[in-house]
């Protein structure tokens, strides 16, 4: 297969075309076919990783084609280990979002799996554009069927949160595209040619004034999707009116978009911008401030998925605190800690779809006591919570430390603060695990909740694993990300590198 | 300027020619056809045989023009065919043709089948034919009316519904108002320059040099009568009422054939005659963009009424196109061509599913947006091509309105209105509010809507409508080449 990276992104929408055939009520059918189509689009994603080369500099896997040239947009695709590690961690995640919902969504079914594969794709092909015009449409592609994921399968409030979502992020893409466009004028202007090839607009010069222009349209857009405060008011919306696979998906994949945006983008492009020592400044105290404010938000919090929802804003702000610390420890953590993040958020949020399925309350409140009712469950949650919290041998902390170690290099003081967004990330969490799991029975309506079932603790078991795994052994992800890393910070501070030697000699 | 009507001129005028005979034959022949059932399907094959020999006519004078930047004079220079007016000339007769194929059973439905109507239909596009072409202040006056005057009776073709009535009425009042502005303009501009050849009057303004007060009063009127003419703030006050009122069908062609004619009459006047004066009309355009844009943007978020809805957000587009005008470099009227063939597509896809959903029992010219609800559920496949339409009319992607937007975004940041650009395109998630009620109500809100009012023409239309917004958007590349050619003058 040498267009693996093509068919990788374009398994889930040939299933979604096929799943449209399905007629509407062979909801057996429709269950089934989802979850192989999402099933293969993950294991058609795995030998990415086993080809991949971690010495090989620049993109692997690319692949081109010609698509509109009239504006110079091409079909251009390819990954570096930053890429890899998120798209495995899409196609992982899209599956057991899929297969997550086999019992908790029992209406317009055949809507629903349409919906989960289009938006795989268009996730997918966020992570593996490299043309800006084909990153843009499936940037916005995203949109509209987590628009419907929520409006239609959402919460009471559903209606409300899937236009937030929709709205924001919207009002973020299209200055962002105002950037973008600014970027490809400069480059026609420069080269006498129209292209919106990223490697093609790396060589643009553009004024301090109009980078930095650039710059912050281009920040609205990733910083919205993030998000970074103070736009981060969709999220508790969106999240907590969002059926359980949309919950997770946000959380574990689409967040990241923002993240993923600033890594691969802002700072390669516009590397002057990027270094202003005001604008790392302005947005390492923003990161700050979403460090701390989402942890105080979380610990106010009753509605336990609310919770797992703010908890997301504080742990992106560490991982934009590490995109703007500006060093190979900052980056590399900070990407690390997105995986990280997908996978224990991820858990955090199936653990309080399941919970929900058969209580039908999210209340904290409601609960307490019921690990004497649910062993298997507290025992999944306990791992899920600890490995959000950072605690050693998980991999939160691999994450949490090595962003950490990148703060305190930029500076002392962000990375004080930093730490103690951590201890308020322990506070809040244990506090949680306390008050639902923990304790007296004092409810009887959680006397006779059931177990996690076999297929239940499947979903989770993947997840699990990948905790344990990285966090006792994350060098192979620390190589795979090390020279796309640390291309990234010699194309931002020319020369870091061979300061660092001399340094050290 | 040897004799009266030459081969040439006959070649430059056959495909308005053939849409004059067809119509008129259309009003004359009627008796002669069948009653019954298949009266439609004569009166329908009619028309679209009228516009198939107009299109035949169309591609040899395409076939003739092939070099870039040829063009045939024709009637003394007062008649230009050129790839400008081919691309607007295939974007009328494709609205026409879609129309006719989702009129039929709308009229039948209101029992107000009649022969004129397809009559109006072909000479209304005849007058577009001529507004594209014209290269003289009369010819372009007389398409112009002609084209006007078919919409006048359009507009009030339900004579027994008041609303239609009272919309053919406004619209024939506010109408003639800013027709008599524009003669007015022309007058003046005839009398500074003693001629009525659009390259003439741009050479005596040229040499007039500055602006003085005759030229600016013409400028004004001028300016004045053509925002009327596309719904531009402030004079879009008659469109709300016109839209809602007239038969769906007629809006819908009213929104984007018209639209589309008006705009090239636009386009032949603010970059010919009055080129010269770009650094005075420039910023006065600006300045009613962005009132367009809010205005419209504003208005159509609180539109109980679909059709009424769609009016403020066509009002809207015509800001968009005019930031084009702003623009006016390539990019930005590349970009206005691009825009109004993408945007035709979208706004006549709405309005058909309007009109598919529309039956007797839901009232008559009752086009509530509750009209919609449910209606994802019991037609799926007419809600999906609603949807496409409307995240089209957003600019959204993977949707052909993206490039519109694209176009026209690109141009204002080119010639330097970043400002212009930033308004611009927050205004577009203000759009997407309004488009996204309708959503909301056909995916997330009960409701039974009937049965469609569905007809072959009528798939045949969402069917065409739908593949071409989504292949614009995902596979724009031939067509961008076309219209790349349409301004290579």
């Amino acid at each position: 297969m040498s267009h693996l990276l093509t068919w990788v992104l374009f398994t889930p929408l040939a299933g979604a075309a096929v799943l449209v055939m399905i007629p509407g009520r062979a909801h057996a059918a429709l269950k089934l076919w989802a979850n192989l189509i999402a099933l293969a689009g993950f294991l058609i994603s795995l030998p990415l990783a086993m080809r991949f080369d971690r010495d090989a500099a620049g993109f692997q896997f690319v692949e081109r084609a010609i698509w509109i040239p009239a504006i110079g947009a091409s079909y251009h695709v390819g990954i570096d280990g930053i890429s890899l590690l998120l798209v495995l961690l899409t196609t992982l995640i899209g599956f057991l979002a899929v297969l997550s919902s086999w019992n908790s969504i029992r209406d317009k079914l055949k809507e629903y799996y349409v919906l989960l594969l289009v938006l795989q794709t268009a996730m997918i092909g966020v992570f593996v554009a490299l043309d800006f015009f084909l990153f843009y449409v499936f940037w916005e592609v995203v949109l509209a069927p987590m628009y419907f994921l929520i409006g239609i399968w959402g919460g009471p409030r559903r209606l409300y949160a899937a236009l937030k979502l929709f709205l924001y992020t919207l009002a973020g893409s299209v200055l962002m595209l105002l950037g973008l466009l600014t970027l490809y004028f400069q480059h026609q202007q420069q080269f006498g040619f129209y292209t919106f090839d990223i490697g093609a607009l790396m060589a643009v010069q553009m004024t301090p004034a109009m980078e930095q222009w650039v710059f912050w349209a281009l920040f609205l857009g990733f910083a919205i999707k993030v998000p970074m405060f103070p736009f981060h008011t969709w999220l508790p919306d969106a999240h907590v009116e969002a059926p359980t696979a949309g919950s997770v998906i946000l959380a574990a994949v689409m967040l990241k978009m923002g993240t993923y945006g600033f890594i691969r983008f802002s700072l390669p492009l516009l590397p002057k911008a990027s270094v202003n020592p005001w604008i790392a400044q302005t947005l390492a105290v923003l990161s700050i401030i979403a460090i701390l404010y989402g942890a105080f938000v979380s610990l106010m919090q009753h509605d336990w998925k609310k919770l797992v929802a703010y908890s997301s804003v504080s742990h992106l702000g560490f991982c934009t605190l590490g995109i703007f610390s500006l060093n190979p420890n900052g980056i590399a953590g900070s990407v690390l800690q997105q995986v990280n993040h997908g996978i224990s958020t991820g858990l955090l949020f199936l653990l309080v779809g399941l919970i929900y399925e058969r209580r039908h309350t999210r209340q904290i409140e409601d609960f307490g006591g019921v690990a004497s009712v649910m062993p298997r469950y507290a025992t999944v949650f306990a791992v899920a919570m600890l490995s959000s919290a950072g605690l050693p041998l998980l991999n939160g902390f691999i994450g949490e430390f090595t962003i950490l170690a990148g703060a305190f290099e930029a500076n002392r003081t962000w990375a004080a603060f930093a730490v103690f967004g951590i201890v308020l990330g322990a506070a809040y969490l244990l506090w949680l695990y306390q008050r639902t799991m923990l304790g007296k029975l004092v409810h009887e309506e959680n006397r006779h909740l059931p177990d996690l079932t076999l297929r239940e603790t499947l979903t989770m078991a993947p997840l699990l694993a990948l905790v344990f795994w990285i966090g006792v052994y994350p060098k192979p992800l620390f190589e795979i990300l090390e020279r796309p890393v640390n291309q990234i910070v010699e194309r931002v501070k020319p020369g870091y590198f061979a300061d660092r030697q001399a340094e050290l000699r | 300027m040897s004799g009266y009507y030459t081969s040439a001129d006959h070649f430059a005028l056959l495909p308005a020619l053939m849409l004059v005979l067809f119509g008129s034959a259309i009003l004359l022949l009627e008796f002669l056809m069948p009653k019954g059932p298949a009266r439609t399907r004569w009166l329908v094959g009619f028309t679209l045989l009228g516009l198939a020999s107009a299109a035949i006519a169309l591609l040899r004078q395409h076939q003739a023009l092939s070099a870039p930047g040829s063009r045939i004079v024709a009637f003394s220079g007062s008649f230009t065919i050129d790839s400008f007016s081919l691309y607007f000339d295939w974007l009328f007769l494709a609205a026409a043709a879609i129309v006719t194929l989702i009129s039929y059973r709308y009229l039948e439905i209101e029992g107000e089948h009649r022969a004129e109507y397809y009559g109006l239909i072909l000479l209304a596009c005849s007058g577009m034919f001529f507004l594209a072409s014209g290269a003289d202040l009369i010819t372009m006056f007389l398409g112009l009316e002609l084209m006007a005057l078919s919409f006048y009776v359009l507009v009030g073709f339900l004579k027994r519904e008041r609303r239609s009535n009272e919309a053919a009425i406004k619209y024939f009042l506010l109408g003639s108002f800013s027709s008599s502005l524009l003669a007015y303009g022309f007058s003046l501009l005839y009398g500074l320059s003693g001629s009525t050849n659009l390259e003439e009057i741009r050479r005596a303004i040229f040499t007039r040099g500055s602006l003085d007060a005759i030229t600016a009063l013409a400028m004004a009127t001028i300016l004045a009568g053509v925002l009327f003419k596309v719904s531009a703030a402030p004079f879009h006050m008659w469109a709300p009422d016109a839209y809602a009122g007239a038969p769906t069908a007629v809006t819908a062609y009213l929104s984007v054939a018209s639209q589309a004619a008006s705009f090239a009459l636009l386009l032949r006047l603010f970059n010919g005659p009055l080129s010269p004066l770009d650094q005075e009309w420039r910023p006065l355009v600006a300045g009613v963009a962005v009132a367009t844009l809010v205005i419209g943007n504003f208005a159509a978020l609180t539109q109980e009424n679909v059709k009424r809805l769609i009016a403020y957000s066509s009002v809207s587009h015509a800001g968009y196109l005019l930031l084009g005008l702003v623009a006016g470099n390539t990019t930005g009227l590349r970009g206005i061509a691009v825009y109004l063939a993408i945007y035709m597509f979208a706004n006549l896809g709405v309005l058909m599913v309007l009109i598919a959903i529309r039956t007797r029992t839901s009232g008559m010219l009752e086009e509530d947006l509750s009209d919609l609800n449910g209606l994802g559920a019991r037609h799926p496949l007419y809600a999906a091509a609603m949807l496409v339409f409307l995240l089209s009319l957003a600019g959204i992607p993977p949707t052909g309105g993206f490039l519109g937007k694209y176009y026209i975004f690109l141009s204002l940041l080119e010639t330097g209105h970043a400002v212009l650009a930033v308004i611009a395109a927050l205004y577009v998630a203000v759009s997407l509010y309004y488009y996204f009620r309708i959503v909301r109500g056909m995916y997330m809100t009960q409701g039974e809507p009937g049965p469609l009012a569905s007809s072959i023409g009528m798939n045949v239309a969402v069917a065409i409508s739908g593949v071409a917004t989504l292949l614009l958007g995902l596979f724009p590349e031939p067509f961008l080449r076309f219209a790349a050619g349409a301004l290579v003058r």
